[in-house]
């Protein structure tokens, strides 16, 4: 959800982008993480556990702890509180650990 | 694979509260400084405190936290001495004084002469059952969330711990439009500053001291948590549970230091609690036990910004004095930090920083 209406702040969003979260489209802001377009889409589940496949998401939201990796333009292992959303990226849930080969050039 | 390396004079790793000081002082000293931070923008922590700080009355206090950090950052970014690189991670310290640089898909690689590393603390989680579901994050995270990117994690909000971030970070989620449902703190008393707790009971939000959380629950993410009332020895009481329907939890149980890079670099390390953890030893200077490498602001230990800027300015004036700079100046304006940094951390609520650095300062 966003927050339109702040006694103290006020947010200056950038230019609208689309992106694509797990084959649907969605809108974020330019200058926000992928992690703030898709808690604003209510999307919270970013990745499954490698072994016991437990849906997993943000803790630390400024890039200490790897809870939040996903894959993104085919990159796995992206930390999404700190990556920066940008126009037509791709991004994926994460299941178990990222492969690098899959990475197309 | 061959790898070019930069010459420094002195790196700053961090560029939180205490980084930006250390980048001004030294700078003011004449020495020239390499300011690299993984973010985007500097600042560290403190562009998401939106509330007036208390803190030193000659350091700031009563100045919201984001305005504190913007005016740092304008000052740094226009000292013509400092070069600041955003977006670069500082991924390893290696044994010859090398530090690797990851910076937009880049690497480079830097030898400074002198090292400032302030690096900050990462939040603590607890254990409990479910403690991975979505929906709890860790307090900072969420106010990083609300108050940077304006975007509110859910509906209604549990926050464990009543200390000064936990109450905070509960007054600035109702201030957001969130509804919080509850603090709980294990100890049998509120640890943060009273005018903060007075906020948040007058806006109706009840604060259960000896209680814990005893587990969350959902299927994907949080649908509620269920808290317990804890004795006298801190076991909890059965029968005491109460369930409380919320989206979100809110972990506020403490900060580590980040000391991986100093580790790294071999400084010599110390198990202090009161500093939050694994500090490395250091000297009046922050000067660690490997020589040119010093540590500040709540690397050093965990305390607050004004601490952390009077330490980060210690160290980079010591930097710059040990390279040859600002010999004239180095004794006044050395007693004039340090006599702030003593009576910030005087009186009673200075009590445990002290006792712990009585255990992480040492004699060079
Ligand atoms: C909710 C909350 C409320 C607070 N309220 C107050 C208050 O009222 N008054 C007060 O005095 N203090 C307050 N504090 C504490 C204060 O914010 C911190 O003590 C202070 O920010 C510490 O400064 P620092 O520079 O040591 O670390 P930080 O501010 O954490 O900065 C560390 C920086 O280092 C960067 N970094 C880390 N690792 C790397 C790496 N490997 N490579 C490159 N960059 C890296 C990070 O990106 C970050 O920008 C509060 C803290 C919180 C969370
Ligand atoms: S949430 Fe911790 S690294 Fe992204």
């Amino acid at each position: 959800m966003r927050i339109e209406q702040h006694p103290i702040l006020e947010f200056r969003r950038g230019k609208k982008v689309k992106f694509i979260f797990d084959g649907k489209e969605y809108e974020g802001y330019e200058g926000e993480t992928i992690a703030a377009a898709l808690h604003a889409a209510g999307i919270r589940v970013m990745r499954e556990s490698p072994v016991l496949h437990r849906p997993r998401g943000l803790f630390c939201a400024i890039g200490n702890c790897s809870s939040c990796l996903m894959t993104v333009n085919g990159e796995p292992n992206v930390r999404i509180c700190t990556e920066k959303l940008r126009e037509g990226m791709v991004v994926n849930s994460q299941k178990g650990k990222g492969v690098l080969y899959e990475k197309r050039s | 694979m061959k790898r070019e390396v930069r010459f420094a004079e002195i790196a700053v790793v961090g560029g939180g509260p205490a980084g930006l000081c250390a980048a001004l002082e030294a700078a003011r000293a004449g020495a020239r400084v390499v300011l690299l931070d993984r973010q985007d923008h500097l600042g560290g922590q403190l562009i998401k405190q939106t509330h007036r700080f208390f803190g030193s009355k000659s350091h700031r206090a009563s100045q919201r936290g984001f305005k504190i950090a913007e005016a740092l950052t304008r000052e740094v970014a226009s000292h013509p001495a400092v070069e600041v690189h955003t977006g670069a991670t500082v991924f390893g310290f290696y044994e010859d004084g090398v530090l690797g640089v990851e910076q937009k898909g880049r690497v480079f690689y830097l030898k400074p002469a002198r090292v400032i590393v302030a690096t900050g603390a990462a939040e603590r989680t607890l254990a409990f059952p479910n403690n991975d579901l979505p929906g709890i994050y860790g307090a900072g995270a969420v106010q990083t969330l609300v108050n940077v990117y304006g975007i509110l994690p859910g509906r209604r909000v549990l926050m464990v711990g009543a200390g000064n971030i936990g109450v905070i970070v509960s007054y600035q989620l109702l201030q957001a439009g969130m509804e919080v449902a509850a603090i709980v703190e294990a100890a049998p008393v509120i640890g943060a500053y009273w005018v903060h707790a007075a906020k948040v009971r007058r806006a109706g939000v009840p604060i259960y001291t000896s209680h814990t959380i005893k587990e969350a629950y959902g299927k994907r993410e949080v649908e509620g948590a269920v808290i317990w009332q804890l004795d006298g020895d801190g076991k909890p009481i059965p029968g005491t549970e109460k369930d409380l329907a919320v989206d979100t939890i809110c972990l506020s149980v403490g900060l580590s230091p980040l000391i991986e890079l100093l580790a790294q670099a071999g400084c010599r390390l110390a198990y202090v609690p009161e500093l939050g953890g694994h500090v490395p030893l250091r000297d009046e200077n922050l000067q660690t036990t490997v020589p040119g490498v010093y540590v500040a602001g709540d690397a050093a230990g965990v305390e607050e910004a004004s601490a952390a800027m009077m330490e980060g300015a210690l160290a980079g004036l010591h930097a710059a004095y040990s390279l040859g700079y600002g010999q004239q100046d180095y004794e006044a304006r050395r007693a004039a930090i340090r006599e702030q940094l003593e009576a910030l951390r005087s009186g009673p609520v200075g009590e445990k920083i002290r006792r712990g650095l009585s255990k992480a300062i040492i004699q060079l």
